[in-house]
């Protein structure tokens, strides 16, 4: 069950009818008063059906924002507290009913927050699917022309120094990398 | 919803002047109730066949039958006032439930000796159409009503209110129906009447959105 009152409750109950009863009346100060002393226990109703906090200071909110627009209906002939947690608990219940409805027909997608306008927002996931389609196109290249092509152009070295890592001579690393940059682009260009 | 809970505390204070406190939800349904009243003795004086009804009321099945229904009306309003409160116990929707029993049982068994009475002529559609007008034409006004009078409450749950407030109305409506009505309960009437009470409740059921209240304007994640 939900927190509620406790028989030793009995002092503030009565406090807060009054403090309740001078805010209806247009008591500022003792409205200030009651909803800062009513919050822990707002909190404790809140922290029942919900456990991050960042949602319970949310249902907290609601609860005070609900009280202030109900206050009409507290009766100062009643006791205070079960009239608090009925609020708070209500308020508590159709908070979690939105989360769990949200949750139910929601998914989470996190690639899809970086679709935007703006190119450059998108720049990591589209640069992550460029990566993937290149390695495939160079997997799919001849042995010779993909080593050309990576020893020249990927890692940077003279023809000189390529030849002499991977045995090919320097005419036929000119040939292969030429190839394998027209094979890539067809390849990437077709889709 | 960020605002820092002082903040929040300090805003709501500032804004926080007098407000007219609800009377009792008893005084209240009996102020709606009284109005009801007043208006239906209006429309029965103006447009009803008094003199039939009297004739009809000597019936002590149709005595018992009002009977439920006018408790089943009151009842049911007045727990929908209570509901509309935040801190009364939702077995208040069940105040109505002993005099809706009393209604149908009291509408079945009439039907049941018209029917033995009648045979097949008993499940003619009849004059059962305009009764159905009837309780929605009169519910509709009374609803109306009912919700303006409920909407000063705020109700933080107005699902049991509007249901119980709805059956309130369609029972009040099938009450005042009886002074239009000379006619004698036959099965198809009570099933026409409950369909109709059922229209109204259901009705009512979805004017609760209206009562509700407005849902946080935003949430963390």
């Amino acid at each position: 069950m939900a927190p509620v009152a406790r028989p030793e409750q009995g002092e503030d109950d009565r406090r807060w009818a009054r403090l309740m009863t001078a805010a209806q009346d247009g008591g500022q100060a003792d409205y200030a008063r009651l909803l800062r002393e009513i919050v822990p226990l707002i909190r404790a109703i809140a922290s029942y059906h919900h456990r991050a906090p960042d949602r319970v200071d949310d249902v907290v909110q609601d609860v005070l924002l609900t009280i202030h627009r109900v206050r009409h209906t507290y009766d100062p002939a009643r006791p205070f507290i079960p009239w608090l947690v009925a609020v708070a608990r209500r308020r508590s219940i159709d908070a979690l009913r939105r989360r769990i409805r949200t949750e139910a027909m929601e998914m989470r997608d996190d690639t899809s927050y970086e679709t935007f306008a703006d190119p450059l927002a998108n720049r990591e996931r589209e640069g992550r699917e460029a990566t993937e389609a290149l390695a495939g196109a160079l997997a799919a290249l001849p042995r010779g022309q993909r080593e050309a092509l990576e020893l020249v152009k990927l890692r940077e070295m003279s023809l000189a120094e390529a030849s002499a890592v991977s045995g090919q001579s320097v005419g036929g690393l000119k040939v292969n990398v030429h190839r394998a940059i027209k094979a890539l682009r067809a390849k990437l260009k077709g889709g | 919803m960020s605002e820092p809970l002082e903040n929040l505390i300090e805003r709501l204070a500032s804004e926080g002047g007098r407000v007219q406190r609800l009377r009792p939800p008893l005084t209240r349904a009996a102020f709606w109730l009284l109005g009801v009243a007043l208006a239906s003795t209006l429309a029965v004086l103006s447009f009803a066949d008094l003199p039939l009804f009297m004739s009809r009321m000597g019936d002590r099945k149709l005595q018992l039958e009002l009977t439920g229904i006018l408790l089943t009306g009151i009842a049911a309003i007045v727990a929908a006032f209570h509901l509309s409160l935040p801190d009364r116990p939702a077995a208040w929707a069940l105040l109505p439930l002993p005099p809706l029993v009393l209604w149908i049982a009291s509408s079945g068994y009439a039907c049941y000796q018209n029917w033995i009475a009648f045979g097949p002529e008993g499940w003619s559609l009849g004059e059962s159409a305009d009764c159905f007008r009837v309780i929605l034409g009169i519910s509709i006004p009374l609803g109306a009503a009912l919700v303006l009078a409920l909407m000063r409450a705020r109700p933080l749950n107005p699902m049991p209110l509007t249901v119980a407030g709805g059956l309130g109305i369609a029972a009040i409506a099938a009450f005042l129906l009886q002074f239009f009505h000379p006619y004698d309960v036959t099965f198809m009437d009570l099933g026409v009447h409950l369909v109709a009470v059922g229209l109204v409740v259901l009705g009512s059921a979805a004017s609760s959105r209206f009562l509700a209240p407005p849902e946080p304007q935003a949430s963390r994640g």
